[in-house]
């Protein structure tokens, strides 16, 4: 069972003014948790935070087993970060050598076969579609194998239909895991949270989460997807 | 392709105009045609010097490109390097280094190992520079990735810092091999017993400007040849890089 996070009274300043302050709030274990809001709100600093990448002003982040983040903590960018000098293969192992650890290839090779690009482990990133570059990436954090995974709008950047597919594979593949998914599209909460929350204001706070119903990922043409989608709209518009 | 061919052409009508007009006397500019003919009588003892200050370049630029590249690596890896190495590196570049050049021939020789020198110290700087500055710019979301991934400092050095400052270093090599010949040039210059530089030393001596001509449009065709071969290389290896 991954751990899950407890973010308490966080604060964050930047050049004097108060992006936000006492954030507090649980991601459950296991569980798929969406945040919205508007840009500018500190989503993309809130997860930085829980990367450990940068330092609040004030407050902690903890994981419920009380054991260190650190080192169980993956993230998946807006952008896919694949080095364009190395194949699709030998940016799935980008962790192993970056630690100097021995690269396993074999392992590499399957995650690229499940995530469907079975032929493409010798390509360079610019010989891939958007598409084909973020599922690499998603090869690449599933090597990483950790507990907990922070996307920060990993799928804006692609078409309709490519991200519906890249929606599916991470609902299948980060099942089980405890993820926070920052989005600023409200059909990708309604299919893959199991919860969502919105940051906003200023300084920004966070609303009380609002569980979803059913199991994600939920299908595009399921019943009540578009009621929720509206009353999600609907709490963005009154943040 | 064929627009450098017609500025070469122009300029060589434009001198040839010149000699054939003016009274500018041959030994202070030769006719194309001198040139042209000193070139072909004079062809194996060109060669055979052109030779001697290709040799130089070559060992230069390869001597000088590894030098700087592991200092480039050195500073980025240490702090304590950076601190007591770059400001001795900056300093290094407000001596002039064609006032060492009578200094290095004396510890030296006259043989290659003084041109070599020069050509080190003349190149050592850009590649360094351009290597420290592709070193120091890696992109911030590859070192937050490697960072969540809890990569070590030297891993990251090694597989994400130095392949993403390659076209960097690149930019550095080129440049160092446009100016690699000007120091095995200058330490010819100063003393030598063979090469390009010492042949137009002893013709300006001697007053045989076409053979000084000679010499220089040699120079020129093997410094454009070997920046053309240096960069196609460069863009061959790096091909994933924009802009080559």
């Amino acid at each position: 069972m991954p751990p899950g996070i407890e973010l308490r009274g966080l604060d964050l300043r930047y050049a004097g003014a108060e992006i936000f302050s006492g954030l507090t709030l649980i991601l459950p274990p296991a569980e798929f948790s969406v945040l919205l809001g508007p840009s500018g709100a500190g989503k993309t600093s809130l997860l930085r935070i829980i990367a450990g990448l940068e330092p609040p002003d004030a407050g902690t982040v903890t994981a419920t087993d009380n054991a260190p983040l650190a080192g169980r903590v993956s993230y998946m960018a807006q952008q896919d970060l694949l080095l364009p000098w190395a194949s699709a293969l030998k940016n799935v192992c980008l962790g192993a050598r970056l630690r100097g650890e021995p690269q396993n290839f074999a392992r590499a090779q399957e995650l690229l076969e499940q995530v469907g690009l079975p032929h493409r482990a010798s390509a360079r990133p610019a010989e891939l579609s958007g598409g084909e570059r973020q599922r690499v990436a998603l090869a690449r954090t599933l090597y990483e194998d950790r507990p907990v995974v922070l996307m920060d709008e990993p799928f804006s950047s692609l078409d309709a239909i490519t991200r519906v597919r890249m929606q599916d594979l991470a609902a299948k593949f980060l099942a089980g895991r405890t993820v926070l998914l920052i989005t600023h599209d409200p059909f990708e909460a309604c299919r893959l949270g199991h919860s969502f929350t919105i940051l906003s204001g200023s300084p920004a706070r966070l609303a009380v989460p609002t569980r979803l119903p059913g199991i994600p990922p939920r299908a595009p043409d399921e019943d009540g997807i578009l009621h929720l989608q509206g009353e999600l709209l609907r709490q963005l518009a009154q943040s | 392709m064929i627009r450098p061919f017609i500025t070469i052409i122009v300029f060589i009508a434009a001198w040839w105009a010149v000699t054939a007009f003016t009274s500018i006397p041959p030994f202070m500019l030769p006719a194309p045609g001198a040139v042209a003919q000193t070139l072909y009588q004079q062809a194996p003892y060109l060669a055979a010097n052109a030779g001697v200050t290709l040799g130089e370049i070559l060992l230069g630029l390869l001597v000088g490109t590894v030098l700087g590249g592991l200092a480039a690596l050195g500073i980025a890896a240490s702090a304590t390097l950076q601190r007591w190495l770059w400001p001795i590196l900056v300093l290094s570049q407000a001596i002039p280094v064609f006032a060492l050049a009578p200094l290095l021939v004396l510890w030296l020789g006259f043989g290659i190992g003084s041109k070599v020198a020069m050509a080190v110290l003349v190149i050592f700087f850009p590649v360094t520079a351009n290597f420290l500055d592709g070193l120091r710019r890696t992109e911030s979301g590859w070192l937050d990735l490697a960072h969540t991934m809890n990569g070590s400092r030297l891993h990251i050095l090694l597989n994400l810092r130095l392949p993403a400052a390659l076209p960097a270093f690149a930019s550095g090599l080129r440049v160092a091999t446009a100016v690699a010949p000007i120091g095995a040039i200058l330490g010819e210059w100063v003393g030598a017993s063979s090469g390009l530089g010492y042949v137009m030393i002893n013709a300006n001596a001697r007053i045989q400007t076409a053979l000084m001509f000679a010499a220089l449009v040699i120079l020129a065709a093997m410094t454009i040849t070997l920046y053309v071969a240096v960069d196609a290389l460069l863009r061959r290896l790096l091909t994933w890089a924009p802009g080559g």
